[in-house]
């Protein structure tokens, strides 16, 4: 029979990939984000089933709390329908669906030669890798210099989005005539 | 069905998922939706990082993800910020209207 750890996985798994297939195939881009939030807890939670317990609240803080309430705020200012999306013909869905299922066919084949570990995985994870003491120890000596350059890479990024998405003072004046 | 959960398992989940993200970016023409089909992808590896790092013992798989999705924050903000301009320049966010480069 089955055990509950296993249980939990094979449930976690059918979530995650019936509300993948729901975000790509969702009328209306609103539903393709509450999906993939959907989705991205379930990963969550299989983070906490092998013990990455930090990873776990930082993919809930920094995906599902930030970055999809980010993709939330540009689909509600582009004031997007549901109707407005002009649908590939039949021949380009059925050819992308050829594309990514022979990826998935390739990957399985090679699988089956390969020789994997035969040890089961211990689920719930007891090995104490993913907690935070530990990670921070590996972080900030091993990594730290990437971990200095991300930073750098944050701020890059902020500044670029402000400049992007900074309006043109002629547009602005375009738009309001003042004078 | 199972009672033991091996890393195949894990391999397997993350390539279906990976495989429903590229079918996602292939067959949809909306920025946005295909935006978030390569956070799905994203989503697919950074699992498959984890499942590793947790066989091994390993905490340098852990790191990784920290920065895989440190980098996939800053690429959404900016990718963002493209498809706003853009739809304020063409007033579509369709790819196909996004041609001007095509010779």
């Amino acid at each position: 029979m089955m055990s509950v750890p296993s249980a939990i996985f094979f449930f976690l798994a059918f979530v995650s990939i019936f509300c993948g297939i729901l975000v790509i195939t969702s009328k209306n881009p609103v539903y393709s984000c509450l999906y993939l939030v959907i989705t991205m807890f379930a990963i969550a939670s299989n983070y906490v089933l092998l013990n990455a317990q930090f990873l776990a609240v930082v993919q809930i803080i920094v995906y599902a709390g930030a970055i999809m309430v980010l993709f939330l705020f540009t689909i509600m200012l582009l004031n997007l329908n549901s109707n407005s999306e002009v649908h590939k013909s039949l021949l380009f869905k059925f050819l992308g669906a050829i594309g990514g299922g022979s990826l998935l066919l390739i990957v399985v084949a090679a699988m089956k030669k390969s020789e994997l570990s035969a040890a089961p995985m211990i689920l719930p994870n007891t090995n104490q890798t993913g907690m935070i003491q530990n990670l921070g120890q590996v972080l900030f000596t091993e990594y730290v210099f990437p971990f200095e350059i991300i930073s750098i890479l944050i701020i890059t990024a902020l500044i670029g989005a402000v400049v992007l998405a900074k309006k043109d003072v002629k547009i602005i004046e375009e738009t309001n005539p003042t004078h | 069905m199972f009672k033991d959960i091996f890393i195949d398992h894990y391999i397997y989940l993350s390539l279906v998922l990976f495989c429903i993200g590229i079918v996602g970016v292939l067959t949809r023409k909306n920025a946005i939706i295909i935006f978030m089909s390569v956070e799905l992808m994203l989503n697919s590896v950074n699992l498959l990082l984890v499942a590793f790092s947790s066989m091994f013992a390993d905490a340098s798989g852990q790191v990784f993800v920290f920065f895989t999705m440190t980098v996939a924050a800053a690429e959404v903000a900016v990718g963002l910020a493209i498809i706003v301009m853009i739809y304020r320049n063409t007033r579509s966010i369709d790819i196909g209207d996004a041609n001007k480069l095509k010779w």
